[in-house]
């Protein structure tokens, strides 16, 4: 898939702030006045931000609120709902925090479990797409929302949950890539399948339908170097993992601190750009790709 | 509204025979003509004359090498198009209800005045049939000319998709393929028509008919006794004249 870089910034970014929402929704760290308004603005300029960006790969953005309509079975729809009623939700929370210093504590419970039903919501965009194989897995949404609620906790300064949360996500990665480099082999999806000419022989894609590129091949065709990839995973794991827990596991120092955030930033912007550009869409039969994936 | 309907009254779709089609790419050409000029946004072309011309068509033409464990290889032309599955899971998607499946004869379409053009309809289709056009922003796909096959201004041999009707090899046929009496669902019985992509669980209304096998003319000759081969052997074995001298002199160096 075309990794496109709004959408990397929105479920990166987003995904970090909906989880700085959940700690502050939960009262970690239990915060008032003009620091909780510090964390809440840190929370919301991420969530938001993130959301303006993944308008960008719009074709009509000025038509995006006809997507509140199809929640009953979209995915997208439903993105779009439960990302408004926790940043409402947690709005008010954060109002009663920052200006009255009262905790509306069911409020911020229930905020906070609109903030991880959005990040699940994001996830099952991609987990629901049996066209791409890799994705089409528990462990997509298990992948967004560790590293929603790790990052969560690293910028929340919850140095215990982090280190915690940090390992969970570094796992289910882990996992992730392992489980999905074979998933387009178990799909039973290939280009036997796709021209249904199997029964006769071996099938190749001989010529495609036109000399220039598309929009097929330009959206779903999109090919990694296989080296690459791997450098690119170890790098992702590094950032995103490994440096953020030495660093919280040192004496606590506010540089450190900010250098384990920029690093799993770092890191979980990585792993996103592989999310996507490793992911391998069944259209690329037709093309001629994928065919040694088996 | 994105809810696919429980059922349709026909299911109006295509049947494509690989054993006819030539390859010529007419239906990719009338596809693209009558869908330009007619129902919703033109079907743009980015740098058409330039050096990485690429443009939005609804109709393509693939050509497969198909390789038997014996025998010559094959050359297969395959057309696809929008299949307008009855589980069609680019509707299901679609987050503004742009994209809907008509439950009086089952077409896909997309209502482009709705389509905010994220796309994620074309990620949903494991076929490639749907494009974002790059100049209008929304998404284009196959209409089955619903603006050709109701269209009483049109005389009636007219009133069948554009692809349907250029064929000059007769390879696509049109009709109810809910209907077990139509002509196309008989064929599709008589011939074998499969679906695409089984697997993902779209239940395709279009069906493709398999290539018919081959003639084996050199199998066949090895089994038959021909009674006019006699007749047909080599007249003169040997070389003679100028050949012959020349044969017979290069065979001494």
């Amino acid at each position: 898939m075309h990794p496109a870089l709004s959408v990397i910034f929105f479920s990166t970014f987003s995904g970090l702030g909906f989880g700085l929402l959940v700690f502050l929704g939960l009262g970690y760290p239990g915060v008032t006045g003009w620091s909780a308004f510090a964390f809440f603005a840190i929370a919301y300029i991420l969530a938001v931000g993130g959301l303006i960006s993944s308008t960008f790969h719009l074709g009509h953005p000025e038509r995006a609120l006809k997507a509140f309509t199809q929640w009953q079975t979209s995915w997208l729809s439903r993105e779009a709902w439960c990302a408004v009623i926790a940043l409402l939700l947690m709005a008010t929370y954060g109002a009663g925090l920052v200006f009255l210093e009262t905790r509306w504590t069911i409020l911020g419970i229930v905020g906070a479990l609109f903030s991880l039903a959005t990040v699940f919501t994001t996830s099952m965009i991609y987990a629901q797409m049996k066209t791409v194989p890799r994705w089409h897995s528990p462990l997509t949404p298990a992948y967004f929302l560790s590293l929603c609620i790790a990052g969560g906790a690293l910028l929340a300064g919850q140095v215990t949950w982090a280190v915690i949360l940090l390992l969970v996500a570094g796992v289910i990665q882990i996992f992730t890539w392992g489980i999905g480099d074979k998933a387009f082999a178990q799909s039973g999806t290939d280009i036997a399948s796709a021209t249904r000419l199997g029964n006769i022989g071996k099938v190749r894609a001989f010529e495609p339908p036109h000399t220039g590129t598309n929009y097929l091949k330009r959206e779903f065709v999109y090919v990694i170097a296989r080296k690459h990839a791997q450098k690119l995973r170890i790098i992702a794991g590094l950032l995103m993992v490994v440096l953020p827990l030495l660093l919280l596991l040192l004496p606590f120092n506010h540089y450190f601190a900010l250098l384990a955030v920029v690093s799993h930033v770092a890191g979980v912007f990585t792993s996103r750009w592989l999310f996507f550009a490793e992911a391998e869409h069944v259209v690329g039969l037709y093309y001629g790709a994928r065919t040694q994936a088996g | 509204m994105t809810q696919l309907p429980a059922r349709t009254d026909k299911k109006l779709g295509l049947v494509i025979d690989l054993d006819t089609c030539v390859g010529c790419h007419a239906c990719v050409i009338s596809c693209k003509g009558w869908n330009t000029e007619n129902y919703g946004a033109p079907l743009s072309d980015q740098d058409p004359y330039g050096a990485n011309p690429s443009g939005t068509f609804l109709n393509r033409v693939h050509s497969y090498e198909v390789q038997p464990n014996q025998g010559e290889a094959q050359l297969i032309h395959f057309p696809k198009s929008c299949l307008h599955c009855e589980d069609a899971p680019c509707v299901t998607v679609c987050p503004t209800g742009a994209s809907y499946k008509r439950t009086e004869d089952g077409i896909v379409l997309v209502n482009e005045s709705d389509c905010i053009g994220c796309g994620l309809c074309a990620w949903a289709c494991p076929y490639g049939a749907r494009e974002m056009d790059v100049a209008e922003g929304v998404m284009k796909k196959c209409t089955l000319c619903v603006d050709r096959i109701y269209n009483e201004n049109l005389p009636e041999i007219d009133r069948q998709p554009a692809c349907v009707r250029t064929c000059p090899a007769g390879a696509r046929h049109f009709g109810d393929l809910g209907d077990p009496d139509s002509a196309v669902s008989k064929l599709v019985a008589d011939r074998g028509g499969v679906d695409l992509m089984p697997e993902q669980g779209t239940k395709p209304v279009n069906q493709y008919l398999p290539p018919r096998p081959k003639d084996r003319l050199a199998a066949a000759s090895a089994e038959d006794i021909d009674i006019l081969a006699p007749f047909l052997e080599p007249v003169a074995q040997e070389a003679t004249g100028f050949l012959g001298w020349l044969d017979r002199t290069l065979e001494k160096l």
